[in-house]
């Protein structure tokens, strides 16, 4: 007997609110990509306790498909944010705010 | 099969949950609050690890096994691939950041509120209600013992079959744009420099001729 659904429903809010902060303080493009990531894992964390608490296979599909996305918006950004330090080393997210070559 | 239970659940599932839960918790703190980014790219993998093992506890094993696989495995890889190719692993001070009070107390207090929003509602008890569609169960038990990657893998390639396909087409999108993105562009600068170098290149090829030809006529006499 596992543990009621609503322990991971509440650790996944914190962990969504960790990430959200870390997102607003840093500004440290990389960190705030993973404090993105940080997101998406206490969003696939919620939807698989909701696959158990309803019982459907639905909600782990669905985290099937996060998980795609989430590696190709990792690839796509790792793009550009390796474009944008070649063109300026040491670039943070306040000297992008210009959006100009 | 012991008495006594914890919350409703085992003893072992409780403990399991809270070993989890520290764990995921310390490596997002460590995501935040490191100065180095190679800490916090280590620091995510220890969350990921963490919610790979609430899946296991949860019977996801196959998305368990995906998380490790994709995430720690690839994802946090080209973490460091670029932190490692940029050169930015140095130490960052964290203090002297440009943000104002202001918008430090800000970007606390928004989070926040959405925490205490997030869990007002999951303190409404029976909010997560509503059928289960009729793509199959999600535990092994209650759908005749069947394992996990057995129910994904059909509800995947019966019901999701489009957005399955559309995935691999966001796959190859993926792949161009990372290529696109990533490709040198010609410069004005990057030509010169090139041009130097294949001149240099071929004074030296010119050389190395010269004394080949110079060795061979000295072998002849």
């Amino acid at each position: 007997m596992s543990l009621g659904g609503e322990w991971y429903l509440i650790l996944a809010a914190i962990l969504f609110t960790i990430g959200a902060f870390g997102l607003l303080v840093r500004r440290n493009i990389l960190v705030m990509f993973m404090c993105v990531e940080l997101m998406l894992n206490a969003v696939n964390l919620s939807f698989v306790t909701f696959a158990r608490m309803l019982n459907d296979i639905g909600g782990q599909v669905v985290v099937f498909f996060v998980l795609v996305v989430a590696a190709a918006e990792v690839v796509v950004g790792l793009g550009i944010i390796v474009a944008i330090f070649r063109r300026r080393a040491g670039a943070t997210a306040d000297d992008l705010h210009i959006l100009k070559g | 099969m012991l008495a006594f239970s914890v919350f409703g659940a085992t003893p072992v599932d409780f403990l399991t949950f809270v070993i989890a839960a520290a764990i995921v918790l310390a490596g997002a703190f460590g995501v935040v609050f490191s100065r180095n980014p190679v800490h916090s790219a280590l620091s995510l993998v220890m969350t990921l690890f963490g919610v790979a093992v609430l899946f296991v506890e949860q019977h996801a094993d196959f998305l368990a096994a995906v998380q490790v696989i994709v995430y720690a495995g690839a994802i946090v890889v080209l973490f460091l691939f670029v932190i490692m190719l940029l050169g930015v692993d140095r130490e960052e001070n964290v203090d002297v950041e440009p943000l104002g009070p202001v918008q430090r107390w800000a970007g606390l207090l928004i989070p926040l509120v959405g925490l205490f929003l997030l869990l007002f509602l999951a303190g409404v008890r029976d909010w997560a209600t509503g059928t289960p569609s009729a793509r199959g169960a999600a535990s092994g038990s209650a759908a005749g013992g069947a394992p996990n990657v057995d129910l994904l893998g059909r509800s995947l390639f019966t019901g999701f079959l489009l957005p399955f396909e559309v995935t691999a087409v966001l796959l190859v999108i993926a792949v161009v744009g990372a290529v696109v993105l990533a490709r040198r562009p010609p410069r004005a600068e990057q030509a010169e420099m090139l041009a130097e170098q294949r001149a240099l290149d071929e004074q030296l090829a010119k050389e190395r001729d010269a004394e080949l030809v110079a060795e061979h006529l000295e072998g002849r006499s």
